[in-house]
């Protein structure tokens, strides 16, 4: 029977219109459950590649003949070599082409709404990786929030909107995924703005972005509104466009808040995170839908892919806005935290442009969920 | 230690590695030693791991220059 390209692409589509998937992840054990691709109506089995070198019989009973079954490993080599075998055995199988290197580099921009005056918000959505990007669109103009190192995806999706990018900003310095926002802006003259209180340590120049700093995109009304909003980092600024969405970087998520150790200072920046949450963010409109930079499990992705939630909801559901001690809260937020992102002291590093790995080497250090919330 | 055999698995990427250490042990006699050398970065966790699974011991891993070198012997 027939070996089967899948590309990440079209793992995206599965993901986001609920459909049905049976994953062979071939990857070893630690790996599969460190980090694996989530579908809402996934199933699936793990067995090493090293496990099946003697044949695949013992695994083919295990396989359903009823949904499609796709083979994944690291890079794709090992998922070619498992689905050869499977297909040999009689079967129809797909393997994912570039393995979870490409899963994880994968974004799809979907469309949160429209803009006054005919403008469009995005959110580019990395599924792999969890991480969320934004461009605002209006009338020729573009502005990009929180982009991820794959720059092209950015500059390409301006070129086919026909608008110029003239602001790129980061909420905050990443610590989790590497930051496209300043080669964005040097490829396409873009201002890139980036909190001053992160970026002590930067080499490179950049427009600081300060509390209440507003940009005009388009010649319309469409306004992105710095709000300062600590406590992720002791620079963390959230936006608000056009009095509908507020962006919240790594300070609110859905199902979960933002963790304030990744700079090394979470007693420090505990008191911060919750004045935000607890104070700044109350006196902003409930109505206001909530973008944030990441998403941590699949419930939190909405029926058409994007990851938005009315800020009263938030306030309501969200365990997190919700505990009412500040002693309760700073434990909550400083014990028993989970493991810190893969390599997140360099990833730093690359994004104050200290160290400049290459492609693979940045790959590499992305590896992994990004693990920036604490639940 | 003495090595009986040594496998250069340089410049290639998974699945080769295991594979063709799997294919040199299978020459092998119980106890004795094989080098491996490798460049895949990903080959410590699976070398290690498929040596556990089959049984067999590893004695020592390097790193060297970007060469990843195992010593397995065989059970």
């Amino acid at each position: 029977m027939t070996v089967i390209k899948m590309t990440a692409a079209e793992v995206a589509r599965k993901v986001i219109e609920n459909k049905e998937l049976f994953i062979l992840d071939v990857r070893n054990k630690d790996a599969f459950e460190d980090w694996k691709i989530e579908g809402h109506s996934f199933d699936y089995l793990n067995i090493p590649y090293f496990d099946l070198l003697d044949g695949v019989d013992e695994i083919l009973p295990k396989l359903p003949t009823d949904k499609d079954v796709l083979v994944v490993c690291a890079k794709e080599g090992s998922s070619l070599m498992v689905a050869e075998m499977v297909s040999e055995a009689g079967r129809d199988v797909f393997y994912l082409e570039g393995g979870m290197k490409s899963w994880s580099a994968y974004l799809e921009p979907i469309k949160v709404g429209n803009l006054t005056g005919g403008g469009e918000l995005y959110q580019f959505v990395r599924l792999g990786k969890g991480c969320l990007s934004y461009m605002v669109i209006s009338e020729g103009e573009a502005a990009i929030i929180d982009a991820v190192r794959f720059t092209e995806v950015f500059t390409n999706f301006a070129k086919e909107k026909n608008v110029e990018i003239k602001h790129v900003f980061d909420t905050h310095l990443h610590a989790d995924h590497i930051s496209g926002g300043r080669h964005i802006a040097e490829a396409t003259g873009a201002t890139y703005y980036l909190p001053p209180k992160d970026a002590e340590e930067v080499v490179f120049d950049y427009t600081p972005l300060e509390d209440g700093l507003t940009v005009k995109v388009g010649a319309s009304q469409i306004e992105v509104g710095a709000l300062y909003s600590p406590g992720h980092t002791i620079g963390s600024t959230s936006f608000i466009v056009d009095s509908k969405y507020l962006l919240t970087g790594d300070i609110l998520f859905i199902d979960s808040i933002g963790r304030p150790d990744l700079a090394g200072l979470a007693e420090d920046w505990v008191g911060d995170l919750r004045e935000t949450l607890y104070r700044r963010y109350r006196e902003l409109a409930e109505d206001l839908i909530v973008l944030p930079a990441h998403f941590m499990i699949i419930e939190e992705l909405n029926e058409d892919g994007t990851v938005a939630k009315r800020l009263g909801d938030l306030f309501a559901e969200n365990h997190g806005l919700n505990i009412e001690s500040e002693e309760e809260f700073r434990h909550t937020v400083t014990d028993n935290l989970p493991p810190q992102p893969n390599a997140y002291e360099q990833i730093r590093q690359v994004n104050m442009g200290k160290i400049t790995p290459d492609n693979d080497e940045q790959t590499e250090m992305e590896i992994g969920p990004n693990r920036c919330a604490v639940r | 230690m003495e090595v009986n055999q040594v496998l250069d698995a340089k410049g290639l990427a998974c699945p080769m590695p295991i594979v063709r250490t799997k294919k040199a042990m299978d020459t092998l006699e119980s106890n004795q030693i094989l080098e491996v050398q490798v460049t895949d970065k990903g080959a410590l966790a699976d070398l290690t791991a498929w040596t556990a699974a089959a049984g067999h011991t590893l004695l020592e891993h390097k790193e060297e220059a970007d060469v990843l070198t195992f010593y397995i012997k065989k059970a």
